[in-house]
């Protein structure tokens, strides 16, 4: 009774902030797609937005066009990410903290800065143009790569390579040596060693790497609106846009719920194999 | 083969290293560079720009809102989240799992799926736009962090501690204020110090959820179509730099010793 009482008063408080600042306003995006128009009321309840969203195939294009895209940065920074976790892991002893807090630094500074820091590089005054002009490489001015969706997919990898290089590093620390001892004795070769004992003990730390780099790639749209340009704007803008330019903020609504269902089922599946938050009881 | 494998590593090391640095020292080095074009060659050292950020007071209004917005949704965060950590690490209740289910949500959302979400809330409720709202969506994004970390810490020792200190007379509050909390501090101060840096550079949400008010991020993004605004805003950007990496190194800290074991005696 006495600890029911405390349960009670300990989770209250987050449970009503995350009812009305979180679950509400979900419930009220899924309503407003079922308005007729931005502004009014929301009876009598419209498809509108359904009958506009499905009978254009843009938007489908743009939305796998843009999952595809996620999918690539979050393989990307992975297959980048994974060979420096395992050398600062298995090579650098006890530095290796140290050395990765100075890999990662970047992922701690802001991330609209660090996506100015790539307009830079790529303009067509970059860093990246002027050096292939130095060389001969290319001929004009003209940039080749802002403005693109190579830009964003550059731009894309750099931010998420520190924050897919952590929960690898964690899953390459918790293996137990031994184990590769163990394997060695055993007479496994290098390589045996490390597809038979490391790769799959590291598994649920690249699971977890990509899953916090694609989920919200998906939703990305600044960083297309900074250098991707026109050829380059992914799903997230045409959401941006329905609530500035496009004012359809219906529209808005069902774009957002289209990718929060997409998210959904894709983190149901994925947390059925690999549960990426399990907090144990220690009472 | 251990050998090769050590400087091929390393080389790979320091070729990520300079890959995801350089673009930062790049930012740095334009924010001294007198030249309004962020170009090569160098025109020569000035600190021209940082004189002009001292007089941009729309800019140092904004860093104020982003710093008022950072420490209120932090303190928020971290009280409720850290109530939410106790709960789940201490007690094993009906409905623990769908809580923790609902709790981590906000992790996994794209937050400009949140942030339309409370833009189409605070509308229909005609709640005006203001650092209120920015505060509400970051404090959102940054609980489940906060639960998480403290968790991690409180799951870390056995609640014999908070046993023994109610067994001697301390009421269930008093314990959890001298003897949880306490040996929780090093987790709840990383969690406010990640969660600060977390909104300070918070974009997507406060770009919906600003009213006349802007934030750091939001004053920036303004200010980025403009060519001639840019070496300001490179120059807020090396402050924002050198003094998140000051932050980040200090909570970096406190994370290794909150994260490491209570000593046994």
């Amino acid at each position: 009774m006495e600890n029911k009482r405390r349960l009670f008063t300990l989770i209250t408080p987050p449970s009503v902030f995350l009812l009305f600042f979180f679950m509400v306003p979900l419930v009220i995006m899924a309503l407003y797609a079922f308005k007729s128009s931005s502004f009014g009321p929301l009876f009598p309840l419209s498809l509108n937005a359904f009958n506009n969203f499905f009978s254009n195939p843009a938007y489908f294009v743009l939305l796998i066009n843009s999952s595809q895209l996620a999918l690539l940065t979050a393989v990307l920074s992975i297959v980048l990410a994974f060979p420096v976790s395992y050398y600062l892991v298995f090579y650098t002893g006890s530095r290796r903290v140290m050395l990765l807090t100075l890999l990662i630094l970047p992922a701690w500074i802001s991330y609209l800065l660090r996506v100015l820091a790539w307009k830079v590089i790529l303009g067509s005054e970059g860093l990246l143009n002027q050096l292939l002009l130095a060389t001969g490489l290319i001929q004009d001015g003209a940039p080749i790569l802002l403005y693109s969706q190579a830009a964003v997919l550059i731009t894309l990898v750099y931010v998420w390579i520190p924050f897919a290089a952590l929960p690898i590093f964690a899953a390459m620390e918790r293996i137990d040596p031994r184990l590769h001892e163990a394997a060695a004795d055993l007479g496994a070769s290098p390589s045996v060693t490390f597809w038979r004992v490391t790769a799959p003990l590291t598994m649920p730390g690249v699971a977890s790497a990509f899953f916090f780099v694609f989920i919200p790639t998906l939703g990305e749209w600044v960083t297309p609106t900074l250098v991707g340009g026109v050829s380059g704007i992914m799903y997230g803008n045409l959401i941006q846009d329905q609530f500035g330019r496009a004012l359809n903020w219906p529209l808005g609504a069902l774009m957002s719920m289209v990718l929060l269902v997409l998210v959904g089922v894709f983190s149901y599946v994925f947390n059925r194999f690999i549960p990426i938050t399990e907090v144990p009881v220690s009472s | 083969m251990r050998q090769t494998g050590k400087w091929v590593g390393l080389g790979y090391y320091l070729l990520l290293l300079l890959f995801l640095q350089l673009p930062i020292l790049l930012l740095i080095v334009f924010s001294f560079n007198d030249s309004v074009l962020l170009v090569f060659p160098l025109k020569g050292f000035t600190l021209q720009w940082y004189r002009e950020l001292l007089q941009a007071t729309e800019l140092i209004n904004a860093a104020k809102n982003s710093l008022i917005i950072g420490l209120v949704s932090s303190v928020v965060a971290t009280v409720l989240g850290s109530a939410a950590a106790i709960a789940i690490a201490r007690y094993n209740f009906p409905g623990r799992a769908f809580f923790l289910n609902i709790a981590t949500l906000p992790l996994v959302i794209p937050y400009v799926v949140l942030a339309v979400a409370l833009l189409l809330m605070f509308q229909a409720l005609n709640v005006e736009l203001s650092l209120w709202t920015i505060m509400i969506g970051h404090t959102i994004i940054n609980m489940p962090y906060v639960m998480l970390i403290v968790a991690a810490r409180l799951s870390g020792f056995a609640n014999n501690l908070e046993e023994a200190a109610m067994d001697l007379g301390a009421t269930y509050w008093g314990t959890l204020m001298r003897v949880t909390l306490p040996i929780s501090m090093p987790a709840l101060v990383a969690a406010f110090l990640s969660s600060f840096t977390m909104s300070f550079d918070e974009f997507s949400l406060a770009f919906f959820l600003a009213g006349t008010q802007n934030t750091l991020p939001v004053y920036l993004y303004s200010q980025l179509r403009f060519p001639s605004r840019l070496p300001l805003a490179v120059t807020t950007a090396a402050v924002v730099i050198m003094v998140s990496v000051v932050i980040l190194l200090f909570s970096e800290w406190l994370r290794r010793i909150g994260t490491g074991r209570v000593p046994k005696s």
